[in-house]
C-alpha cells in the first residue's frame, strides 16, 4: 500500500507539473487524490487562494478577529503606508480586552485607537468597555466562529477557536495588516498530529490537566507547525468551554491551531446563531461532519492518552512543559490566586471553583481575584450566587479584562511572589518581574487559595 | 540581492521566549523605535549582558524553537530597530518564523551539529549570508572559517526580496 501511495503521489506531482503548461484544473485533480483529508486539509482545500510555492498556500479568511495590543500598531502602519482600508467590514470583529479600563495613558491611546478605526469603517462588532470581555471568549459567544472558518488574529491564543472546528491561528501584526487589507494570510500545507484521549476523567480532573500533562509529554515544541487535532470519546464528551480550554493551550506546545470534530454539542452551543440556516439541529449536526476527518486520513504524528488514572497537574517552572502531578507539589506557598482568563474564565471554570469556595474563607495570606471573562459569564455567575460564593470567601472580583494574565495590570506580582493561576503562560516574568505563575484547573487553584499553598483539590471536594 | 552580514550574537539556549525577546510591558508603545532600548531584557542566560553584548551584532544564532510564546511581532521589530536581520537556529516557533519573513528578514534553520560548529567559532565571529547560493559562510577571530547550505522555499525568498509580506500581498490579491 506504502509503495502504491508513493507512485500516486509521483503521479500526483507529475500532473501537477503539467498542470502549468497545459491548465488542467489543478484542483480538480487534487480532489480524485485518494488519501483522505484532516479536518484541517478540508478547511484548506475550501478556502484556497493561491499557492504561492509548494507546500505554501495562501488562504481566504472567514473571521479576522483583533484587540489593543496588536492591532493598533497595524493601524498606524496601515495608515502610513496609505492604506487605511478594510477588506470587509462585517468580517472584522474587535474588542477592547488586554487592559480595560486603560490603566495610564499609553493604554488609553491605543484602547482610542482601536475604537476610531472601528468607528471609521463601521465594525459594528466592535466591544468596548461594560460589553468587552476576553478576545477567546467573547467571540465563541457571540456566535462568530463556525465549523469549517479560518480564523486568524494577532494573538497566540487564537488557537482556541479550533474547538468549534474551525482552523485558527495566531499571526504577527503583518499578517493582521494584510488580513485586515485583503482578507488572506499564507500558510504552510498543515500537517496535523492527532490526540486521542480516552478513559475517564476523575472528579478532580479536568481539561485544563489534560492539556498540561499533553505538553508535559510532548514538549513546548512538540507540535511545531502542526494542527493539534483533539479526539476520542473523552473530547466528545466535553462541553465547548472544556473543548475551549483544550485547544486553547496547543500554542504552548507550538501547534499552529489545536482542532475538534463539530458535533451535537458544537450545534447546540452555536444554535441562537444558526438558526436560520438550518431546518433543525439535526440537519446542522449532519451538515457539520462534512469537516470530519477522513477515517484514511494521514496524520504526521499520533498521540493516545488515557485519562482515567490521572492526577491534577501543576506547573513547576518557567515553561508550560514543566508540568508535576499535584501531590508532588504539595505545600507549595502561594500569594496570589488568580482565576480567569481564556483558558479558564468561562462559566464552568467558576462554578468548578465555586464548588471548592463555597462556605470557606480563603487564607489569610492569601490574595484572590476572580476574572470573568466576559459580561454574560459575570451576570451568569451572578444568577447562580458564584459571585457571592467568590465574594464570601475573600476573593477579589474584577471586571472582565485579560489584565493580570500578561502582566499587565489588575494583580501584577512582585519580585518573589508565587501565583497559583487558571493561566496558559508561566513564562519567566509573565504576571509580573520577578514572579512566579504556577498554572493549574480552576478548581486546584480554588484549593490553594483556601490552604495557602498547592494542594490536591480533592479533599475539599 | 540584499546583503545580511555581520557580527554575531550567540544566545546559547533551548526555547528563547518572545517575553524575553521584548517583555509584554513594552507592547504598549505606539512605535518600532520606542522597543529598541528593550531589547532581550528579560533575557536569562549566564553571562548574557544586553546592554554589553548586543552593539554591533547584526546575526543571532540560536538553539531551538527559537521565538516561542506570544504572536508579538514586536520580537521582530525589535531585533530590525537593532539592526539584526537574520536569525539562524535549530528551529523556530512558527509565529516568529512567519514574522520574520513577513518582515523581509530572514529565519534560517540549520541542523544541530551546524549549529554546534557554530557556537564552536566563539565571540567575534562574522557571518555572510549568500542568498544567491544559499550558503552561510561564518569566520572567526582566528580565520578559522565554516561554510553550510541551507534550504529557503521559494516563497519566504520571495517574502525577503519583496521587503515583506504587506508589499507582496498588495501587488497580488
Ligand atoms: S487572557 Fe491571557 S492568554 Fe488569554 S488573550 Fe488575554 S493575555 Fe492572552
Amino acid at each position: 500500500a506504502y509503495v502504491f501511495t508513493f507512485n500516486l503521489t509521483f503521479l500526483f506531482n507529475m500532473v501537477k507539473k503539467l498542470d502549468s503548461l497545459w491548465t488542467i484544473d489543478f484542483q480538480c485533480i487534487r480532489s480524485v487524490r485518494i488519501m483522505g483529508k484532516t479536518i484541517a486539509e478540508k478547511i484548506f482545500a475550501a478556502h484556497l487562494r493561491d499557492e504561492p510555492s509548494p507546500g505554501n498556500v495562501v488562504l481566504d479568511i472567514d473571521v479576522i478577529l483583533c484587540h489593543e495590543i496588536t492591532t493598533p500598531i497595524a493601524i498606524n502602519d496601515l495608515v502610513a503606508k496609505n492604506r487605511d482600508r478594510v477588506f470587509d467590514p462585517d468580517k472584522i470583529k474587535a474588542v477592547i480586552d488586554h487592559v480595560t479600563p486603560a490603566k495610564d495613558s499609553k493604554t488609553a491611546t491605543q484602547g482610542k485607537i482601536l475604537r476610531d478605526w472601528a468607528r471609521r469603517h463601521k465594525i459594528k462588532d466592535f466591544f468596548d468597555i461594560g460589553r468587552n470581555g476576553v478576545c477567546h471568549a467573547i467571540f465563541p459567544e457571540k456566535g462568530f466562529i463556525r465549523p469549517g472558518y479560518t480564523v486568524i488574529m494577532g494573538d497566540s491564543h487564537t488557537c482556541t477557536h479550533g474547538a468549534f472546528g474551525a482552523f485558527a491561528a495566531g499571526v504577527g501584526t503583518t499578517d493582521l495588516e494584510v488580513g485586515i487589507l485583503k482578507g488572506v494570510c499564507s500558510f504552510r500545507e498543515p500537517k496535523t498530529m492527532k490526540v486521542y484521549i480516552s478513559g475517564k476523567l476523575p472528579d478532580t480532573v479536568s481539561a485544563k490537566d489534560v492539556i498540561l500533562n499533553i505538553i508535559k509529554q510532548i514538549s513546548v515544541n512538540g507540535a511545531t507547525d502542526m494542527v493539534m487535532e483533539f479526539v476520542g470519546p473523552v473530547v466528545e464528551q466535553m462541553s465547548m468551554e472544556a473543548r475551549m480550554t483544550l485547544c486553547n493551550m496547543a500554542i504552548e506546545a507550538g501547534g499552529t491551531s489545536g482542532i475538534c470534530m463539530p458535533d451535537r454539542v458544537t450545534v447546540e452551543y452555536l444554535w441562537p446563531f444558526i438558526k436560520d440556516s438550518y431546518a433543525s439541529v439535526d440537519e446542522a449536526v449532519a451538515d457539520s461532519k462534512k469537516w470530519h476527518s477522513d477515517p484514511d486520513a494521514v496524520y504526521a504524528k499520533e498521540l493516545r492518552i488515557d485519562v482515567s488514572g490521572l492526577q491534577p497537574q501543576v506547573t513547576y517552572g518557567f515553561k508550560p512543559d514543566e508540568v508535576k502531578d499535584i501531590t508532588d507539589m504539595e505545600g507549595t506557598p502561594i500569594d496570589q490566586v488568580y482565576i480567569g482568563s481564556c483558558t479558564n474564565g468561562r462559566i464552568e471554570d467558576l462554578r468548578a471553583a465555586a464548588a471548592i469556595l463555597a462556605n470557606r474563607t480563603i487564607a489569610p495570606t492569601v490574595r484572590g481575584i476572580l476574572s470573568p471573562a466576559t459580561p454574560a459569564i459575570y451576570s451568569r455567575a451572578m444568577a447562580e450566587g458564584l459571585i457571592k460564593v467568590f465574594m464570601d470567601a475573600g476573593f477579589c472580583v474584577t471586571n472582565p479584562t485579560c489584565g493580570a494574565c500578561l502582566g499587565m495590570s489588575n494583580g501584577v506580582l512582585a519580585e518573589g511572589e508565587a501565583c497559583a493561576s487558571t493561566t496558559n503562560r508561566n513564562f519567566n516574568g509573565r504576571m509580573g518581574k520577578g514572579g512566579m505563575v504556577h498554572l493549574m484547573s480552576p478548581l486546584s487553584a480554588a484549593a490553594a487559595a483556601i490552604a495557602g499553598h498547592i494542594t490536591d483539590p480533592g479533599k475539599y471536594l | 540581492m540584499k546583503q545580511f552580514n555581520g557580527q554575531v550574537l550567540f544566545l546559547d539556549r533551548d526555547d528563547i521566549n518572545t517575553d524575553e525577546i521584548i517583555p509584554a510591558k513594552y507592547l504598549t508603545e505606539n512605535s518600532k523605535e520606542a522597543l529598541k532600548p528593550h531589547i532581550l531584557e528579560d533575557l536569562h542566560l549566564d553571562g548574557f549582558n544586553a546592554g554589553r553584548d548586543i552593539a554591533g551584532k547584526s546575526i543571532i544564532v540560536a538553539k531551538s524553537n527559537f521565538g516561542c510564546g506570544s504572536s508579538r511581532e514586536h520580537a521582530v521589530w525589535v531585533f530590525e530597530v537593532n539592526d539584526i536581520k537574520v536569525v539562524i537556529a535549530e528551529s523556530f516557533a512558527r509565529i516568529f518564523r512567519q514574522n520574520m519573513f513577513n518582515c523581509g528578514m530572514l529565519a534560517i534553520e540549520l541542523p544541530k551539529n551546524e549549529i554546534d560548529t557554530l557556537f564552536l567559532l566563539g565571540e567575534n565571529t562574522v557571518i555572510n549570508v549568500d542568498l544567491e547560493q544559499n550558503k552561510i559562510i561564518a569566520q572567526n577571530e582566528q580565520g578559522r572559517k565554516e561554510e553550510f547550505s541551507f534550504t529557503l522555499n521559494p516563497f519566504d525568498r520571495e517574502l525577503v526580496l519583496a521587503d515583506g509580506w504587506l508589499a507582496y500581498a498588495d501587488s497580488k490579491y
